[in-house]
């Protein structure tokens, strides 16, 4: 077990390194800060000025070094527009977005899972067919137009919800709705397909001649063995629940990670993106980790395999 | 009054999505009588159980009567047919490992059929299993109740299904061909248990199995099905000794014989059909050389015999026929 954790540890932290380091490189690579932040029309003294005072005059590889090092000292670096500790501005912008990515989730799952489950209980039947082309509707349709509609619905013309901002909670509706409705097809369809696979198992047909009745099979025999698809899934998405709002919160100006994220790509602030793009990493990680942890208490066969 | 009948197939039809499958079942299980159900794959012997149990998936239509101890229970609402299993009728399957659950502890699942059937809770409950497990051979019960299907072998499995069949205390235990997935040895010791248990506890058996030697061993009496009809039936020593059915005699003739002279095995020439072209008159008249005219016109009927069996046949082996005649007819049939 010892032996197990600490070479998932390793492998989370070599994961998070390469982000830091992609993330480090394209951003260096793709634009200069200088000429963002300072606009186009300074002269060239005060663009080399603020590259000194940023150490972006520096060869790339001695950046990267200073970066790391200062990585593993605890120090985020300093957002090059607000001059604040980076790692600060983005930490307060988290509660916003887990106002809105958490309730979806929460929407994701009460929603997605049994409506999946009871279409593959009820197949052929007019609400399986239902349940998929709600599905197919919800995971195909991208945030950006869904979230357009729903504003387009709802503010515009039944004017009943607000389009934008976060004064009341009931501007977090349309967000957390856009947010969510994808998800929940998602998990509809994934559901609906682990709960057909299991169905059709032998040891579910031994459940049903030993006489137990239908719901029980379904409940106590069916329903943990298509947990660990569906595990796998809410996984992935627990994972992106700092990293999921960019383009809603972006529709509905939500002042969240989402758009911290993309106004300091827009300025090539450097630090501030690469905090995001670390904490949008580790919640990654984290998560997969607590899957993997999940899966053996799933499923035994799995414990037995990791333990070799 | 009890009658000695427990279990009654009547006309017992399937089809699946429109093909027809099973095309009339008819058979009378007696209290603690063992019957084999023997035929080639797909001819229809393990739907027969599935479908009198309401076993088989959705898509499938059944039709005709099942009644145990005189009660109809095809067509009944689902928690009839829910009594029925696992207390009157237990069934096991072919492939023990898959047959288990793999996510649930072995004791579980076996403690959950002694709950439903025996209302026993608790510490009672493990008792209880944990002689069943004893009692189908698994040692170290103990510390075996808490395993998971996947830490037992799978003639250990078979064990544990068996085990949990028990629970019940079926009068009938459908086996359906619980020993195909097994290797020899392990058939043997499971074929031993199911002729022992049925000994102790005195529960009817319905042996299904396309292994006319574990059939032999098991039962007293046996149907031979083809193309979802019985074709003949009859005891054992009627239709070891004198198969009349040209199936039944084709089946004998493929098996490998361990004693006396190496023969050459006669195989039956052809494929079952598919159910969804049978083909007129007899399903096996196409792959039969006793086959005549009226055999690829007219259907026979499963009809008694004078020694007692029953038999679907215009025109049987006779018990007199020379067999190396019939064997070498067989052969450059086969071979043309």
């Amino acid at each position: 077990m010892l032996r197990f954790a600490s070479i998932r540890l390793l492998r989370a932290m070599i994961t998070i390194l390469a982000v830091l380091t992609f993330a480090f490189v394209v951003l260096r690579m793709s634009g200069d800060p200088a000429q963002v932040m300072l606009g186009p029309d300074v002269p060239q003294e005060s663009v080399d000025a603020f590259r000194k005072a940023w150490g972006l005059d520096q060869p790339l590889w001695i950046q990267y070094l200073a970066y790391i090092k200062a990585i593993f000292t605890g120090d985020f670096g300093v957002s090059m527009r607000d001059k604040a500790s980076a790692m600060q501005l983005v930490i307060d912008r988290i509660p916003a977005t887990l106002q809105l990515t958490i309730p979806a989730l929460f929407l994701k799952v009460v929603i997605g899972i049994p409506a999946g489950v009871y279409a593959a209980l009820h197949r052929q039947s007019a609400v399986d067919r239902g349940v998929i082309l709600a599905a197919i509707f919800g995971f195909t349709i991208p945030s950006f137009v869904m979230g357009l509609l729903l504003v387009l619905i709802f503010s515009i013309t039944l004017g009943l919800l607000p389009s934008g901002g976060q004064d009341t909670w009931q501007h977090g509706i349309l967000p957390t709705l856009t947010m969510s409705i994808g998800g929940i097809g998602i998990l509809a369809r994934f559901s609906r397909s682990a709960m057909i696979e299991v169905m059709s198992q032998p040891y579910i047909r031994t459940a049903s001649a030993k006489g137990m009745a239908w719901q029980d099979v379904v409940w106590r025999h069916a329903l943990p063995n298509a947990a660990v698809p569906i595990v796998t899934i809410v996984g992935f998405m627990v994972g992106s629940l700092i990293a999921g709002a960019v383009v809603v919160e972006s529709i509905f100006s939500w002042p969240g990670i989402g758009r911290l994220l993309v106004v300091s790509v827009t300025n090539r602030d450097l630090a501030v993106v690469q905090c995001i793009l670390l904490m949008i990493a580790a919640t990654m990680v984290v998560s997969n980790l607590i899957v993997d942890l999940l899966y053996g208490w799933l499923d035994p066969r799995l414990r037995a395999q990791s333990a070799h | 009054m009890v009658s000695n009948n427990l279990v009654e197939l009547r006309d017992l039809k399937v089809a699946f999505d429109g093909i027809q499958v099973l095309h009339g079942i008819d058979l009378t299980v007696r209290r603690g009588e063992a019957i084999g159900l023997v035929g080639e794959s797909g001819c229809g012997k393990s739907v027969t159980w599935l479908a009198a149990l309401g076993l088989l998936p959705g898509k499938a239509t059944v039709a005709g009567s099942v009644r145990v101890d005189g009660q109809e229970i095809l067509g009944t609402p689902r928690s009839v047919l829910e009594s029925v299993r696992g207390k009157r009728i237990a069934m096991i399957f072919q492939d023990p490992s898959s047959s288990l659950n793999p996510v649930l502890k072995i004791g579980r699942q076996i403690t959950e059929a002694l709950v439903l059937h025996r209302a026993l809770t608790g510490q009672a409950a493990k008792a209880e299993a944990l002689r069943l497990m004893d009692m189908v051979g698994i040692p170290d019960t103990r510390r075996r109740f808490d395993l998971f299907p996947h830490e037992f072998s799978g003639g250990q499995c078979q064990r544990l299904m068996i085990a949990m069949a028990l629970a019940g205390e079926p009068d009938l235990l459908v086996a359906d061909e619980p020993t195909t997935a097994l290797d020899a040895t392990i058939q043997a010791q499971i074929l031993d248990l199911l002729i022992e248990l049925r000994a102790e506890t005195g529960m009817a058996t319905i042996f299904i199995s396309h292994d006319l030697g574990a059939v032999s061993q098991v039962c007293e009496r046996a149907c031979v099905m083809y193309a979802g009809r019985i074709v003949e039936q009859g005891t054992i020593e009627a239709l070891f000794d004198n198969p009349r059915h040209p199936y039944t005699r084709g089946l004998f003739d493929a098996i490998p014989r361990l004693d006396g002279p190496r023969e050459r095995l006669i195989p039956i020439p052809g494929t079952v059909p598919h159910p969804r072209d049978l083909p007129e008159g007899c399903a096996f008249s196409p792959r039969c050389s006793h086959a005549a005219i009226d055999c690829r016109s007219r259907r026979p009927d499963l009809s008694p015999m004078d020694d007692g069996r029953l038999l679907s046949c215009f025109h049987p082996v006779s018990h007199s026929t020379d067999l190396a005649t019939v064997a070498a007819n067989r052969v450059a049939e086969a071979v043309s």
